[in-house]
Parts: C-alpha cells; structure tokens; sequence
C-alpha cells in the first residue's frame, strides 16, 4: 500500500456547516408548511423559511462539489483516495436500497398478509368482523372503509405507459454503458452523444411518469388518498421518480464536465459514480415493475 | 507533514488546530470531531438523564403528583429518543472518530469533511427535536417507539417535526458509518489484515453495516407516517387496507439491529480494556468476531420478537422465537471468553477495569433477561411490563453506558496527555453501580408482579419497589455530575500520561505519545 | 459473587416461600388461576433456575480469577488465548439448553393459540381510555370505566384498596368455560392483560386478535391496559368477574332485560332536567379526560366546549361532531359507542352546563332520526 504515503487530508472546509445549516432551514420549512397547512393557518412564513433553506443548499451543492472537483482537477487525490470515494457511493447506494425495501417490505406485508386478513382469510380472518362486506382482492378497488377511503375506479395496467417507461429505462442503462466504455477510449464527442442520449431517454421516462400521474390522479380516481394501492403505489413509483430526477441531474453535471473537458480515460470516478447510480435507479424501477404493476 | 498532502494554496497549517471557534465549526480533524460527539453525547446523557429524573420524581410515589400524564408521556419519549439517538449513539460514533485512525494507522477518517457535516446535523436534529416541547399541543408523547396510529391519526401536530428531525438524524448516522467503513477497509496500516484488526475496529465495522442497513428503514418508517399525518395515505389505517401492526414491523427491523448497534461497539472496546488490566491476550480472538458477524446477521431476523403480543400467526410466532433463543449462543461465547481472559491473568482494578467487569456481569444479567423474554409464551406475561424496561435498561445502562465510561477512562490519558484522578474514578464507578442497581434490579420485581410500563401513576402493591427504584435514579443521576467534574479535571492538568499508560495495552495507539499529534499517523506504521 | 449471591438468595427466598413475602414487596410472578398461566409460570421458572445455574458457574469463575489471580497479590499471567475445544463446547452446550427450552415453549404456545370450540364469544374493543365488553351470541354489551375518583388520583382522599384498579361494569364470564375474547380496538392500539389468566393480547384498531381463557376459580381478578394508548394509558384498568355457571346465566338474563329497558327509553319523552342529569353522567364517563369537567378542553388537541361556536350555535354541527367524529383528531365517533339516549343527553347537557346556558334540548327521538336520516 504504497499509495498510503500521499493520503489527502482537507483543511478547514465551511461546506458542512452550511449544509447543516442549509438542510435544518429546509427541513424546518418544510414540517411547518405541512403543520401550519393542515391546522389552516398560513403558510407564507414557512414557505420563505424553505425557499431560503433550499438556496442556501444549492449553494453548498455546487460549492462542496466544486471545490472537490477543484481538488482532484489538481491532482490531490490519490488511488486510495479514489478507493475511499469509491466505498462511500457503494454503501451509499446500499443505503438506499434499504431505503426502497422499507417499501417494498409494507407493500409485501400489505398485499400477503393484512389485505387478505381484513377480508377474512387466514390467521387474523375474524378481522372481516369489522369491516361487513369487504373483500380482499389486489388491486385493492373497493377499500374496507369506502366513505373515509374511496378506491380507485381503476388502476394502471403494466402493458402500456409503465412497458414503455421500462423500455426506456433499460435502454438508458444500455447508453450510459456505452458512454462509460467510450470515456475509457478516449472518445469524447462519442459520450457527449451517448450520454445525452441516457438523458434524453431519462427526461422522457419523467414525463410519461408525469402523464401517468396525471391521467390516475384526473380518471382513474387512483390519487394518494385511495387506500393502501395508492398509497404503496405512489410511495413507491414517487419515490423511484425521485431518484431518477436526482440520477438525470447526475448524469446532466457529468456531461456539463465532460463537455468542459474534465476526466480521463483512467480517473473519471465522478462519472462512474452517476453511472452507478443510474443503473441502481434501473434495478430499482425493474422490481417495480414486476411487483407494483405486472404481479 | 511530508505524508499529509495540502491543498495547493495553504500549506503553512496544518501543524495543529485553527485558533477559535472556527477550529470547532469548520474542522476536518477526526479526534476534533471526536471530541465534539463525546461532549455532545455527554449533554444529551443529562438532558435525558434530567427527563428520567422527572419520570422517577412523578413515580417516587403513587398518586399524580408532580406531573399530568399528558407531560410525563412526553417525558417518557423524549428520554428515550435522546438516549438512544442523542447519547448512546453519538457516543459510540465519538469513540470511533477519535479512535479508529489511531487504531488502524491512518492519518485521519477517510473522508473528513462529511466526518464533520455528520457530526453538526445532531446538534440541528435535536434542536429541531427538543423544540417540540414548546411546540402547542406539546412534544411527542407517543413513546420512543412511536406506534402508529398513537403517533399519527392521534398525535400531537408537533410529529411532524419530529418525523424530520430522525430523518436528519439518519443522515448523519447513515454517512458516519459510511465513513467509518471506508476508514477501515482503505486507510488501514500495511500489514495489518481484516484478522489482524482490533476488535473495537470489527466490532465498529460491523455496527456501521447495521447502520447503512436500518437507518434508511427507520427513514422510511417515518416517511410512510409523514405521508399517512399530512397526504391522507393509509400505511397504518385498516379503513384503507393498511394494518397499525405494519408500522412495528418496520420500526422493529430497523429497531432490533439497533439495539446492536448500541452495544456492538461496546462489546469491542471491553475486548480490549479486560485484556489490558488482565495483562493476558484476549481469549478467542477468532470466535469473538465470529460471534460478533452472527450476532449482527441474526440481528436481522428476530424483529418480531418485539411484537410476540400483536397477533402474529404461530408460525412467525415459532420462527422468531427459536431464532431469538439463538443469539443467546454467540452472546454466551463472548461472555465466556471475557471470562477466559480473565482467568489466570494478573488482574488490576483500575476504573477502566471495573466499569468493564460490572459490564460483563450486569450485561450478563440483561441478557439471561432477554433469554427469558424470548420464550414466547412467557412473554405474554412479561410484554410490555417493568421486566421490559429492567430488561433493556439492564443492557443499555450497565452494557453500553458504562462500556462508554470504561472506554472513556481508558483512552482519556490518550486523548488529554493526563491521567484522570482514579480515587473520584472509583467513586464514580461505585456510587455508578450501586444507584443502578437499585434503580434497575427492583423493576425486575415490579413487572413480574403485573406493573404494565409507560404509566404515570400505578396501583399500591407497586409502592415499595417505585420508591426504591426513584431513590437508585436520583443517586446514579447525580454521580453522573462527579464524572464531569473528572474529565474536566483531566483536561486541565494533572499527571502527565506515558504514551501507554497501562502496562498490559496493546495496540498502535499506544505507540503514539499522549496526546498524540493532530494527524494522527502522518507515516503509516507497518504491523507484522 | 457476592453481590449476586445476595440478590439470587432473595430471589430464591421469594420464590421458595412465598409467603415471606409480603403483598407489597411481590418479588414474582404469581402463577395464576387458568392452565394458560400455569403453563407460562413453570416455563418461567425454568428458564430463570436455567440463568441462575448458569449464572453461578460463569460468575463464579469470574469471581474466582478477581479474588485468586490479582496482580497485587503477585499472581503471574499465563499466556493461552485460545482453546478448540472448550470454545466449541461452549457453543454447543447452550444451543442444546436452548433446544431443550424451545420444546415446552412451542407446546405451550401451540395450546394458547387453539381457539376453537369455544363456550362463549366476547368482543373486547379497546376505547380511548376504556374497554367496552361485546357478548356476541347474546346481543348486548357495555363500557367498562375506572372507578377511582380523581380525588384519589390527586391525592385529595386517601387510595382505597384497589386504586385504579376498579371499574365500574366488570367483565363477567362463567367459570369452568371456554371463553374466546376477539379483541379489537377502536382508536389506537391497546393492549388487554390479566396476568392471572396468562392473557395479554394486543388489541388493533380495524382488526381482531383471538385468544381464549377458562377460569376455574371463582373470583375477581384484575389487570390493566399495557399498550400505550395516549394520556390516560395507566387509567384503563381491566377487571373480570368469574362466576358460577347459573348466577352467570342469570346475569345475563338481567343484562339482556336492561338492554331492552335502554331501548325503549328512546322512545320516551325526556324533559331538559332528566336530559341534563343523564347527560352530565355521560359526560363525567366519556368526555371529561378530554375535554375536562368543567368543559374547558385542553386545547389546541382538545377543544373547549365552554363558549364553544358549535356548542352554542350549531345544532346540526353539534350532532354531526358527536355522532360521525372529526376525522384525523382524537374526536371519536360516539354515534355506535353510545345509546341514542346517552348521546342526546350528553348534547343537551354540553349546551347547558358550564354558563352555555342555550336552553336547547335534543330527545332521544331526535338523535335517532338524524342517525338514521343518513
């Protein structure tokens, strides 16, 4: 471990702090929208609290990252550095992937087990008691409570809108591969094109999702309030959106730098990393597919 | 200076410390940020420790007294969260930021800045947490574990603050132990092998995997409650296909490792305080990190051993059960081998040594009360009463508390250069052991005779033992401000410490001097 | 060892000799009165005679290297740390305890889950801070509330025997039967527990637990709420009466009569007096945790009453709040809790007590139509 002799230690640095600072504000403002929204009171306050929180968070972003670009742009970062990056996004990513288990866990629960026993069958079956005439089906139409909790009229079928936004997403991970063996070529203007290919296909997957969205929210009935398919089907399919806007926006800065001529054939980690990310956003929107829509 | 790189622009630092406030707020130093979580961790341990101080004055004696229930359910879940999160935790992730780097030879944790954003989110989380006690409607009162839909469709307005505050917390948790893993597997010294590490380094390892596991589960729990408070889903609303019982499935699997995840690192650090003061290598090097491997897997798969009274089938009932009963096994090996280092070595009873021994012993008794809690049908009787809260306070009190003080007295002529006064040590330790167990022990005796836990005022055949119990509370609460006053007292001054200042240590942060320099190991060491 | 010596010795005295012990410094579990808790108690004192076994060998070695092999007196480390043998020994001996453990504890839970074949069905629902007693099969039913006085609570009266641990309508059931209890909560999840029986089943808004108990004893046997379930979680006490099968059966009969009485109260004429005094019962029993006696609330989770706009004003808001509930608040909805009667009496009286000196009444009769019109 030779490398070790060279490892990079920062100095003072202002950016946590002002990240700190920069996530509590929002934070902040985001509980107090929601606490004084639901007891009727006004917002206003609340909403400037988040506006200011969420700046000064933009600002961090590109502050923190520019000044880590900046220091491995002058070559301070050394292969055990890289090494320390490179375990930092992987458990990251594990991170979140307990993150999406959490739901996929309740939807898991929902539809074995506490839908059928509501609707009399198995272990807990004298539940249906309660709750006269209900029937467990999936996906759940008609909820125990239809007064406090209308069903949606339909939901969405696998074989249109979400085949294609599957299609699109497997393509994108195909391109973004493509862009990673062209980086390690040498052939800039072919990742600028393969990888603004990867965005396009993401930026397009967003707006069918939206369309999606708006045609359940507008005809279906299928809204967050429709019981527990709403509720595991937008938790689910909102969040992965989520993270693929957070992955386009990855993907969008790493083709800004590669345009400015940043990353070389062999150090490129920033790249790999958004890439990485990507294909995680892809796993993720592949179990969905299969358990939320096609199962 | 020559392994340390600089950035190009300053490098006439980087000698010691920045002057100020400044050093505190903007460092990158892990043993500053260290520092940073002890003290932290040490107030939150008397915020909570105050709140408890309420619970034992309102339970002193039969009758309302003091406090309304409304108050004393918010005492009663502020003191856990701060424990668990505020103090325990934090603690835990002070001793590796000071200790790791020294331990692995590196010069610093592996990535310095998120070291410190990790560290100030607590103080922002807790902030936004304690404030809710001024919030209209009150702090959460639905207890630590937060069971839905107490702490939704019936909570006070200020959950939803406090829904944000444990997400900020499980940020700073999840990229800690991010840090603490790239620390360990990439900056360790050359030579020194997984098989060779310290266990306070494994048993560190281990618990930040936990972490990156269960923290973004426990921000998913509450995710899943912000939106069934504030965007009409029903997660945890049978009327629209949820089930309440969902939510502790969830919290408990992120809640079981949890409980590792406050003892694991102490279990390590035991590991090598018994050694020192036994002047004897640790017994089962190999099967304590085995043990420690088992523990944290099957930590994964005993969740609803938390929930045996909620109606879950037989089938699960059974399941949880037999794999419940099976982490007694490598919790014993560690235990006996604990043991087994101690047998035939030339033992000495520095503070260290006896807050490392009455965990042993005391841990011991928590866990033969977790044996006893596993059996299922046994727990129907013991669910939810003061066996419970003896149970846990058994392990965390006497297991990860006083597995902190042991460590903190055994690295502080490290950390300060000076020996701590050992007569006010001792003190501390008795007046410690004695006030716990007379807080703790009688608890045992009150569940088992149908005290149910979380009530503000109890029926009259509980009074004797309550009183007891409030009397062991106040004296181990008050003994904690005699510890304070140590460590302040070793900061200033006092006898200079040796670079090991125990005969019997081993390990490469004895090689460094007392205190060591500000970057920790600017040369790797190399260990054969 | 002599700390723990100390402590398993009193333990032990406790245990062997129960009567040494006094009530007030119960130091065990009591086995109870149902083959349930008797079960439970014989595994218990398995399992803790198990850890004191263990606990005297492990802590007695360690006891003995603290007294023999102390520096200070000169004794010389040896140098082993490892040993394959003892360790796997170690290992495998617990896990054939833990075996030996598990076989009783399975059978025994097997045996509480059989729910089948039960003599009589009762529906427990856990309230907000009460329990209400369903009997299914014989259509009638009723709230069970702390008896104790606030008085004693704040330490005003002296505690009489059982402080709070009284109610006012026990759980009646017949001995010597098989009594299945579908639990099930109303609001959040509470927990119901006799420690006498073996019986604690955690009690689910929106689903049933079953679980079973027969008493053969006689007697009265008392236990509380152990989820908790909000501010009054330590003042839901459970409380169970154990009869002969006959006295049972006349009980019943009495229960069925009284619940015919109460329908046909209904259709009666109420004036504002009778409404008032009825009401103000109800109120004590139903609403006053919340909203206080003197009806001032807590605000903001529980609104006052006193001077309230919908309390003065708004007849119909007034009806629809108490009947529907307010969803996504504590505010239940009293419409299937309370008898029409109780529900216009509570009315009227919220609008006449405390200076809201509306004068307005609702009957009965009233209450039933609009429950119906619906």
């Amino acid at each position: 471990m030779a490398e070790n002799q060279t490892y990079y230690v920062p100095e003072q640095s202002k950016w946590p702090i002002i990240a700190t600072v920069g996530l509590g504000v929002t934070l902040y403002g985001v509980a107090s929208i929601m606490v004084n929204g639901k007891q009727g009171e006004p917002t206003t306050g609340s909403w400037i609290l988040f506006f200011i929180g969420a700046l000064i968070m933009a600002y961090m972003l590109f502050g923190w990252f520019g000044s880590v670009i900046k220091e491995s742009r002058s070559g301070l970062y050394s292969p055990q550095m890289d090494r320390s990056f490179r375990w930092g996004m992987s458990w990251f990513i594990f991170s979140e992937v307990m993150f999406f288990a959490a739901f996929f866990g309740a939807l898991f629960y929902t539809r074995v087990f506490a839908v059928p026993w509501l609707g009399g069958e198995g272990d807990r079956a004298s539940s249906n008691m309660l709750w006269e005439g209900f029937q467990a089906t999936w996906p759940l139409i008609n909820n125990p409570d239809p007064q406090a909790f209308p069903g949606p009229k339909e939901v969405i079928g696998p074989w249109g809108l979400p085949l294609i936004n599957t299609i699109l997403l497997v393509t994108s991970s195909f391109t973004v591969t493509v862009a990673h063996h062209a980086l390690k070529e040498g052939h800039r203007q072919k990742i600028k094109i393969w990888l603004g290919a990867t965005i396009a296909l993401a930026l397009l997957f967003v707006f069918v999702q939206g369309y999606e969205y708006a045609h359940a929210y507008a005809d279906l009935d299928l809204t967050l309030r429709s019981g527990i398919y709403g509720s595991t089907f937008f938790m689910l399919t909102g969040f992965h959106g989520a993270h693929v806007i957070l992955g386009t926006l990855m993907l969008s800065i790493m083709l800004i730098r590669i345009i400015k001529g940043h990353f070389t054939a062999d150090q490129h980690f920033g790249f790999e990393a958004a890439a990485w990310y990507w294909h995680f956003v892809d796993v993720v929107w592949l179990c969905l597919f299969v358990f939320v829509y096609v199962i | 200076m020559s392994a340390v790189a600089d950035t190009h622009a300053q490098d006439h630092h980087h000698h010691g410390p920045a002057k100020g406030f400044s050093r505190w707020l903007l460092t990158t130093n892990h043993k500053d940020i260290g520092t940073m979580y002890l003290i932290f961790s040490f107030a939150m341990f008397l915020l909570g420790g105050t709140m408890a101080m309420v619970i034992r004055a309102e339970l002193f004696q039969p009758g309302l007294q003091i406090v309304e229930p409304e108050f004393f359910n918010q005492m009663t879940t502020m003191h856990g969260l701060i424990m668990v999160f505020g103090a325990v935790m934090p603690a835990f992730v002070g001793l590796a930021n000071w200790m790791l780097p020294l331990m692995i030879g590196a010069p610093d944790m592996a990535l310095p800045r998120m070291n410190n954003w990790s560290f100030w989110l607590l103080p922002c989380a807790f902030l936004i947490l304690v404030s809710t006690l001024f919030m209209s409607g009150g702090a959460p009162n639905f207890g630590w574990t937060f069971y839905a839909p107490l702490s939704t469709t019936y909570g006070p307005p200020s959950t939803t603050f406090f829904i944000f505050a444990v997400h900020i917390m499980g940020i700073s948790s999840i990229m800690g132990a991010i840090n603490v893993i790239a620390t360990i597997l990439n900056l360790r010294a050359p030579g020194m092998t997984l098989m060779k590490m310290p266990l306070f380094v494994w048993t560190w390892l281990i618990t930040a995997f936990l972490l990156i596991a269960v923290m973004p589960v426990l921000a998913g729990v509450v995710t899943m409650m912000l939106m069934d408070i504030n965007f009409g889903t029903s997660f945890f609303d049978a009327s629209g296909g949820g089930d309440p019982v969902l939510f502790q499935h969830v919290f408990w699997f992120f809640g079981h490792p949890e409980v590792y995840i406050m003892i694991l690192p102490a279990f390590g650090a035991v590991s090598h305080i018994i050694p020192a003061f036994s002047r004897k290598p640790l017994f089962g090097y190999a099967s304590m990190v085995y043990a420690v491997g088992a523990i944290a897997l099957l930590s994964f798969v005993v969740w609803a051993h938390h929930m045996f009274t909620v109606g879950i089938p037989i089938a699960g009932q059974l399941f949880f059960m037999y794999a419940t009963m099976l982490i007694a096994v490598p919790t014993g090996v560690k235990v006996f081998n604990w043991v087994a280092t101690m047998f035939r070595g030339a033992l000495s009873f520095e503070a260290p040594m006896l807050f490392a021994v009455a965990f042993v012993i005391l841990f011991t008794i928590g866990g033969f009360s977790g044996l006893m809690l596993a059996i299922a049908p046994a727990d129907f009787q013991y669910h939810d009463t003061y066996f419970v809260v003896a149970h846990f306070h058994y392990v965390l009190v006497p297991g990860a508390i006083f597995g902190i003080f042991a460590s903190a007295y055994f690295w502080l002529p490290k950390w300060t250069g000076h020996m701590y006064d050992e007569t006010l040590a001792k003190t501390h330790f008795w007046l410690s052991f004695i006030g716990m167990n007379l807080a703790f022990f009688p608890m045992h005796f009150l569940g088992l005779a149908g005290m149910p836990r979380r009530i503000p005022d109890y029926a009259l055949q509980f009074a004797d033992f309550n009183m007891v119990s409030s009397i062991g509370a106040f004296m181990f609460g008050a003994t904690q401000l005699l510890f304070l006053l140590i460590v302040v007292k070793c900061v200033k001054g006092g006898e200079k410490a040796a670079a090991k200042p125990w005969d019997g240590a081993e390990g490469l942060e004895w090689t460094l001097p007392s205190p060591p320099p500000y970057h920790s190991f600017t040369t790797p060491p190399e260990v054969k | 060892m002599r700390v723990h010596a100390k402590r398993a010795g009193a333990l032990l005295g406790g245990l062997l000799f129960p009567a040494w012990s006094m009530a007030d410094w119960t130091l065990n579990m009591a086995p109870g009165v149902t083959g349930t808790s008797n079960e439970i108690f014989s595994l218990h004192m398995t399992i803790l005679w198990i850890c004191v076994v263990i606990g005297i060998v492990v802590f007695g070695v360690m006891f003995w290297s603290i007294f023999a092999h102390r520096k200070s007196q000169g004794h010389k480390p040896a140098n082993f740390h490892e040993n394959t043998v003892v360790e796997i020994l170690w290992t495998i001996i617990p896990f054939v305890i833990l075996v030996i453990m598990a076989i009783p504890a399975t059978a025994t839970l097997v045996d509480m889950y059989d729910t089948a074949e039960s003599d009589v069905d009762i529906k427990v629902t856990g309230y907000q801070w009460r329990w209400k007693y369903d009997y299914l099969d014989e259509e009638f039913g009723y709230f069970s509330n702390l008896a104790t006085s606030k008085d004693e609570i704040y330490n005003r009266l002296d505690k009489s025997e059982n402080y709070l641990l009284d109610v006012d309508n026990p759980l009646v059931i017949p001995v010597g039967k098989k009594v299945r209890l579908l639990v099930t909560a109303n609001d959040v999840i509470h927990s119901w527990w006799v420690p006498a029986f073996g019986v604690k089943k955690d009690a689910i808004p929106g689903f049933i637990n079953e679980t079973w108990t027969r008493v053969d004893e006689p007697g009265i046997y008392r236990g509380q709420c152990t989820e908790l379930c909000g501010k009054d979680h330590g003042f839901m006490p459970v409380v169970v009466k154990a009869v002969p099968e006959a006295e049972y059966n006349e009980w019943v009969a009495e229960q069925q009569a009284a619940a015919e009485r109460e329908r046909e109260l209904t259709e009666k004429d109420w004036t504002l007096e009778e409404l008032m005094e009825r009401g103000e019962q109800t109120y004590a029993t139903t609403c006053a945790a919340c909203h206080q006696a003197d009806g001032s609330g807590a605000p903001p989770a529980f609104p006052a009453l006193k001077g309230s706009q919908v309390v003065l004003e708004d007849m119909d808001a007034h009806l629809d709040i108490v009947v529907n509930g307010v969803s996504g608040t504590a505010m239940q909805a009293f419409g299937g809790q309370l008898s029409e009667v109780d529900l216009a009496a509570v009315i009227t009286y919220e609008r006449n007590a405390w200076g809201n000196n509306t004068g307005e009444m609702v009957t009965p009769k009233e209450v039933f139509e609009y429950k119906n019109q619906e």
